[in-house]
């Protein structure tokens, strides 16, 4: 049977840990679970194209399930998100289920449900994690791409959480072209509720596909981000995320590496194991928890994972000098921008990203998920962003007489 | 570096942090502490031996003989060990040592065998 199997090369013995780190693990580090697809707002550059909640999305049983397996491999935290995980009816109820299985949760949420009363319950609960998202320093830049009003609802939950006296709150923010120039108001925002700032790169997966190309930071906010990152890097957290930053000199601190289907993937609300948060699309679908031998079975038996556990030999970026620090970058960027997977990252800083893309095949189409279960009908607060919806603010202003002086 | 850092002292009795759990991995182990959240790595299995069987001697440095550490590598595992004490992975132990025929290597032994799976 092994015979017909591809030759993968061997694990090495001894080494760096990020060499080790690219034949995988036996279960993941960094697991992140979207409990469901539905959410109030509708970002433009929502990952996961979230809105809707999915029929088939995990029950509460089959979720404590996979809190069990989680236990067993000794996955000893995961992180949170939906959608808006915090708008599932049994979210507390999995939050303490979680925790009492000595799996930790790190919760990511745009802050609706965190009153006074879910704060101080969370600021007595251990080994919880909140992470409220924030776009934007200012309302003005946030609420242009997560919608209106989410700004302000954002804070209101930073205040109740700082005044209920949870400890290591964290602020996430996504870095944009936008916002690029904010780091230091943010650090000043989080700073004021006693937060920590949690910044992560901006990928072209789900809707943000769709606004990457106005979106994404310029080569010169990369260069600026990166001397920020080494300025303060300490103090701020980064999910390691902007290691395609480090072929610009120094390596960044963390793993610089795509943990993709080695030490991190996705469980989706359905179920559904994929490489990777960023990856949601079948070409990165491993199996589902819903599978004979669940998901341990999916994350040490894959063949999708098992492809990916292993060194990049080939492509042009091995012949890079730079290619020991950035690794080619982020798979999910080069495949949602159409660009191939042993080539440049689409923000490589050494320019040849720009190059890519720029050779693309313009008669092909950039691969797009077919998971999508953003809002079909209005949205309170839609984002600005793609300009004003074409709803008519009153039923009467479409009137031919509407604002028109009869007197 | 902040004061609270411990010291660590080999000729001292040591044992895993009570709330810290290792998760075998195939180059050796992942460390994971309840209470800071801090997260750690075992580049080798023979390290891992020696966290584990901490407990079981009197010493850190008996442990490290007991788990067979070649006299050549003792500095660096001294120096993992004193890592894993400053980010309180493993801590001193005051209990008693267990009694010396209870020192057999089998703590060590044991760990290396294969993991089930």
């Amino acid at each position: 049977m092994t015979a017909v199997l591809p030759e993968r090369p061997a694990r090495p013995i001894g080494g760096r840990l990020v060499d080790q780190f690219e034949y995988g693990l036996d279960a993941p580090i960094c697991l992140t679970w979207e409990l469901t697809y539905a959410c109030n707002l509708a970002c433009v550059h929502c990952l996961s194209s979230s809105g809707r909640r999915d029929p088939r999305e995990l029950s509460t049983a089959e979720a404590e399930a996979v809190i069990d397996e989680l236990q067993r491999m000794q996955v000893f935290y995961v992180n949170v998100g939906g959608g808006e995980p915090t708008v599932r009816p049994d979210f507390w109820h999995l939050l303490d289920y979680a925790i009492g299985h000595d799996v930790g949760v790190k919760f990511s949420t745009n802050g609706i449900k965190l009153d006074k009363d879910r704060a101080e319950q969370l600021a007595r609960t251990d080994y919880v994690d909140v992470q409220i998202s924030l776009d934007g320093a200012t309302a003005e830049v946030n609420d242009r791409v997560r919608g209106t009003g989410s700004f302000a609802t954002a804070v209101r939950a930073l205040e109740n959480l700082a005044e209920a006296g949870m400890r290591d709150v964290k602020v996430s923010v996504v870095v944009t072209r936008e916002n690029a120039g904010q780091l230091d108001e943010f650090k000043a925002l989080t700073d004021r509720y006693g937060a920590q700032l949690r910044i992560t790169r901006f990928r072209p997966s789900g809707r943000g596909a769709d606004v990457w190309d106005r979106l994404h930071p310029t080569q010169a906010q990369q260069r600026e981000l990166y001397a920020w990152l080494l300025a303060n890097g300490e103090q701020v957290l980064t999910g390691d995320s902007f290691f395609h930053l480090s072929a610009l000199g120094e390596a960044l601190p963390g793993l610089n590496l795509c943990g993709a289907g080695r030490v991190v993937c996705l469980i989706d609300p359905v179920g559904d194991v994929y490489a990777c948060p960023f990856a949601i699309h079948e070409n990165f679908l491993a199996g589902n928890v819903r599978d004979e031998g669940g998901f341990q079975r999916v994350w040490q038996s894959s063949e999708l994972f098992a492809d990916l556990r292993s060194p990049q030999t080939g492509g042009a970026c091995t012949k890079c000098a730079h290619f020991d620090a950035c690794r080619g970058g982020c798979m999910a960027a080069k495949f949602f921008t159409g660009l191939p997977l042993d080539g440049p990252d689409p923000e490589c800083v050494q320019g040849y990203g720009e190059t890519a893309l720029a050779a693309r095949d313009k008669e092909l189409a950039t691969p797009r998920s077919s998971v999508d279960h953003s809002h079909t009908g209005p949205v309170r607060g839609r984002p600005t962003l793609l300009g004003i919806p074409a709803i008519p603010a009153k039923l009467c202003d479409e009137s031919p007489l509407a604002g028109a002086d009869l007197g | 570096m902040p004061t609270t850092a411990v010291a660590f002292d080999p000729s001292l009795p040591w044992q895993k942090a009570r709330s810290v759990a290792l998760r075998p991995e195939p180059f050796g182990a992942l460390v994971y502490h309840f209470g800071n959240r801090k997260l750690s790595f075992l580049k080798s299995r023979t390290l891992v031996a020696v966290v584990e069987a901490l407990a079981e001697h009197p010493t850190a440095d008996a442990t490290l003989t007991a788990c067979g550490v070649p006299e050549a590598q003792r500095g660096t595992y001294v120096k993992a060990l004193a890592d894993l004490a400053r980010s309180n992975m493993i801590e001193a132990r005051t209990s008693l040592p267990p009694a010396t025929r209870r020192l057999a290597a089998d703590a060590c032994r044991q760990a290396d065998q294969p993991e089930d799976s």
